[in-house]
């Protein structure tokens, strides 16, 4: 028998046409909205006296755009309360399920999906959002879309696609301490760059990642688009299983058995052909953040920011012009470097475990003076077990100020932004000029790092702050 | 949604050579607030094109009146980040039919051929080229012919072919979207749906 990847199983079955010279006709299981990229697919539809086809099969939560405040009240800002009203609007009329902002369930939408168990293995998900690449955690194909593409699988429940090339990142190892799933990611990207997997799709192999949560496998295949990949994806095991038994929308009963008998066949077979591989040591990652202006400018936190040799041309321009919006100087270290703000939140690092991390780190300590510490969970849920695990406490007690669920200060659509010039160390996914607000200097790294920060009030390895 | 048709444009163009423009470049987030697809124009390249007071930087490109054009001529990797389609539609909006650079991103690249953009990949070679061609005199002009998949730098005739796929080049020179394509399968979409 022909030996296929994972990638392969999961996308050829889910091909309904393969049109002649042109891209696959591909069926989408689930489907993800939020009130940002979908109100002009749906007046498109209107536009063409259309319906939604399967309703059932697309679920609907605002997150990038609400306040992270008195979410109980009527969002001041004219033009968000416009796009959550639409939202709500187009769910009613269609029949879609809409987790609202103040309910149960509400939260980023890659974070409610797999805590809602509507994220499967071996299924097709899309979003009009590039960072659905999370859902690939729990072995499923998943991608972030254009809104034409969320009319399309509103219409008709398929977009048009042509396969991406296969790519296999092994890291194999054990992860030294204070190393987290986000360093080792960022140290990924740095090493491949910020296009290095354009037009690919990366399945994550390796003892290093099966040994991680579901949590932490999330954010690796989250952060997928950040080195150009379409997504990111990992064969579901017992860790995957475990995680989704019993969630409000996985199989009961016999229903399970049948499931997980499935999804245990979801894997690579041994000797099947990727188009690009890569091998990574776990032991040669440490933690890791960024000092540049896009994923890939990522360096170990004790280490130097490169210098300009052996660039030329626009690269060394480009480059040149990253630093100078920084505001770092091209061989400089950046340990002990002054920061105004750190964010903890976002679908890369906003879920529970992300939060006990940055709780046990900053227990009975404070946060420096110089920080404004922001943590924002991913979703009530979330919210909610912080709460119960006292985790909340603990991080007010340490200075942090705690916002309801949402995007927030990743993107910034929000109030959430950090003032032009200020740094910011953030547990978030990009760190582009402007994205956390206009001017704002953005440097990627982990809870631990981040939470290291917060107490120290300068760049810092979070391992150095454990020893004392 | 339906948009012009694209077979032949030969017009000046708009160089951008800086690399690994992302999405949040193109247009800022906080300009994506919109429930309708109109008026993204204003905001291309918001924060390169106006300081915070909101007046136009003179040294960005698209406030310089020397450059115009239907084309953007972009450095590598343009359009990564988020599939943000409005960073296609500010580009539409503003007036741009076709953006040539020498490597784009994935999201990007699909969003543009859904709404009537062309993406054109060159090699680096030809970008240099074209890059230089246009600082040297803003007027000149470029031809992009899609039926044939070639780009001509019209000042000395160098050309380069460039790659598209027959489904997507013929949605293009047509006007129609995937939309289109995919109503006229749904019975067939029906089937499959009811095996999964
Ligand atoms: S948290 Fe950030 S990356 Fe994730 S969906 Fe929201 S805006 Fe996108």
């Amino acid at each position: 028998m022909e030996k296929t990847t994972l990638f392969d199983k999961i996308w050829d079955s889910h091909v309904v046409r393969h049109v002649p010279a042109g891209p696959d006709v591909f069926f989408i299981d689930k489907h993800f909205i939020h009130e940002v990229t979908s109100p002009v697919a749906f007046l498109n539809l209107e536009k063409r006296g259309i319906s939604v086809k399967y309703p059932y099969r697309t679920i609907a939560t605002p997150d990038h755009n609400v306040p992270t405040v008195d979410q109980d009240q009527t969002i001041k800002d004219k033009l968000s309360r416009m796009q959550v009203e639409k939202l709500r609007e187009n769910c009613k009329k269609y029949g879609i399920e809409l987790h609202d902002l103040g309910s149960a369930h509400h939260g980023i939408v890659h974070v409610i999906g797999p805590e809602l168990g509507v994220t499967q293995p071996g299924m097709t998900i899309v979003c009009g959002d590039s960072h659905t690449s999370t859902h690939g955690a729990f072995g499923a194909i998943a991608f972030g879309i254009g809104t034409s593409e969320v009319e399309m699988v509103l219409a008709t429940q398929c977009i048009m696609q042509s396969k991406p090339k296969k790519m296999r990142i092994s890291v194999e190892g054990e992860l030294g301490k204070g190393v987290t799933s986000k360093d080792i990611i960022l140290y990924i990207i740095s090493k491949i760059s910020a296009a290095g997997a354009t037009g690919y799709f990366v399945e994550y192999a390796g003892s290093a990642i099966r040994n991680l949560s579901m949590e932490a496998r999330m954010t690796i295949c989250n952060m997928s688009i950040e080195m150009g990949a379409r997504g990111g994806l990992i064969a579901p095991d017992e860790t995957t299983f475990n995680y989704l038994k019993g969630r409000q929308y996985t199989p009961k009963g016999e229903d399970w058995e049948k499931a997980v008998a499935y999804w245990k066949t979801l894997k690579t077979d041994e000797g099947a052909t990727f188009d690009k591989e890569y091998q990574f040591d776990a032991a040669d990652i440490e933690p890791m953040i960024t000092y540049g202006t896009n994923p890939g400018m990522g360096i170990k936190v004790k280490d130097r920011i490169p210098t300009t040799e052996g660039m030329e041309g626009s690269n060394k321009t480009t480059y040149l012009k990253s630093l100078d919006y920084m505001g770092f100087q091209p061989g400089e270290p950046v340990k002990g470097k002054l920061v105004d703000y750190v964010f903890v939140g976002s679908c890369t690092n906003g879920r529970i475990e992300d939060i006990r991390a940055v709780a046990e780190f900053v227990k009975g300590k404070k946060k420096a003076d110089n920080i404004t510490a922001w943590i924002v969970p991913g979703s009530r849920e979330v919210e909610k077990m912080a709460h119960e695990e006292g985790l909340v406490k603990i991080l007010e007690e340490a200075g942090f100020e705690l916002r309801q669920p949402g995007c927030s200060a990743c993107l910034a659509m929000n109030d959430d932004k950090i003032p032009a010039g200020k740094y910011a160390v953030s547990t978030s996914n990009r760190n582009f000029e402007g994205r956390q607000g206009p001017g704002a200097r953005t440097m990627l790294a982990s809870p631990l790092t981040v939470a290291a920060v917060a107490v120290t009030g300068r760049i810092t390895d979070p391992r150095e702050v454990f020893e004392n | 949604m339906a948009y012009d048709k694209f077979t032949v444009l030969i017009d000046t163009a708009v160089p951008l050579p800086t690399e690994n423009v992302d999405t949040d470049q193109i247009i800022p987030a906080r300009f994506l607030k919109a429930t309708e697809r109109e008026g993204f124009g204003d905001n291309l390249f918001r924060d390169w094109r106006y300081d915070v007071e909101g007046n136009p930087k003179k040294e960005f490109v698209l406030n310089d009146s020397t450059y115009s054009g239907k084309i953007l001529v972009a450095g590598k990797n343009f359009g990564s980040g988020s599939s943000r389609e409005h960073a296609v539609w500010a580009i539409y909006d503003y007036g741009f039919r076709c953006v040539v650079s020498s490597f784009f991103a994935d999201i990007f690249k699909n969003n543009c051929l859904n709404i009537g953009v062309l993406p054109v990949t060159v090699s680096p070679e030809f970008a240099d080229k074209l890059f230089a061609a246009i600082t040297a005199d803003p007027k000149t002009e470029i031809e992009i012919n899609l039926p044939e998949q070639k780009i001509t730098l019209l000042s000395t005739g160098e050309s380069e072919s460039f790659d598209i796929n027959e489904y997507k080049k013929s949605n293009m020179q047509n006007g129609f979207d995937d939309i289109d394509y995919l109503l006229s399968m749904s019975s067939e979409i029906d089937v499959f749906a009811a095996s999964r």
